[in-house]
């Protein structure tokens, strides 16, 4: 039971870091391929993560992995604010067809 | 079934480098490294659970530490402003 547990786990969390990576790929612009790529790497990387933790039972392992989840949980979002943050400032353009920009809106006030 | 969890990865780490090398801007590139930089975090995870060995646990905490610092690192180059305000 707990072996089926931490499988689908995992596969679940590879199938949504390969979603994110697509994202990656075929989105048109910087900002889509940040909110595309970093949310379902995020999630698919700590579901692969506490899904080793699960198969490899209580011991030293499975803390160092939930550790690193809990690490990654802080710490990418944080990467990608500062990413989208930095991309706006160095001046890459919206996707032609993007209908809002409420930083320029904010920042003109 | 862990071969199938490694061509999945590796399947990712592929499309991330595609848009390393690709990417027509630097803001595409910082986004991609961080990417890639997670991927292998949880490539370091299955391979301990594939060896049984939890050394490789610490050099995904260490990857996860050094890909964070450094993309933080990119974005306020990006960003215009000199490393240390």
């Amino acid at each position: 039971m707990t072996d089926i547990i931490g499988y689908m786990l995992i596969i679940i969390g590879i199938l949504f870091d390969i979603f994110g990576c697509i994202g990656l790929v075929r989105f048109p612009d910087v900002y889509n391929r940040l909110q595309a790529s970093t949310k379902c790497v995020t999630l698919g990387t700590i579901l692969l993560l506490v899904g080793v933790a699960v198969l490899s039972g209580l011991g030293a392992m499975s803390a160092k992995a939930i550790i690193c989840a809990v690490f990654i949980l802080i710490t990418s979002p944080t990467a990608a604010h500062a990413i989208a943050k930095g991309a706006y400032a160095s001046g890459v353009q919206l996707w032609e067809k993007s209908v809002v920009d409420k930083y320029a809106e904010k920042s003109k006030k | 079934m862990i071969t199938l969890f490694y061509i999945g990865l590796l399947v990712c780490c592929f499309l991330c480098l595609y848009r390393i090398g690709r990417g027509p801007s630097a803001p595409d590139r910082t986004v991609a490294i961080d990417i890639l930089g997670i991927v292998i975090v949880g490539f370091c995870a299955i391979l301990g659970l594939a060896t049984k060995k939890d050394f490789y646990l610490n050099v995904a905490l260490a990857w996860a530490l050094l890909s964070f610092i450094g993309t933080i690192a990119l974005a306020k180059f990006l960003e215009g402003r000199s490393f240390d305000d």
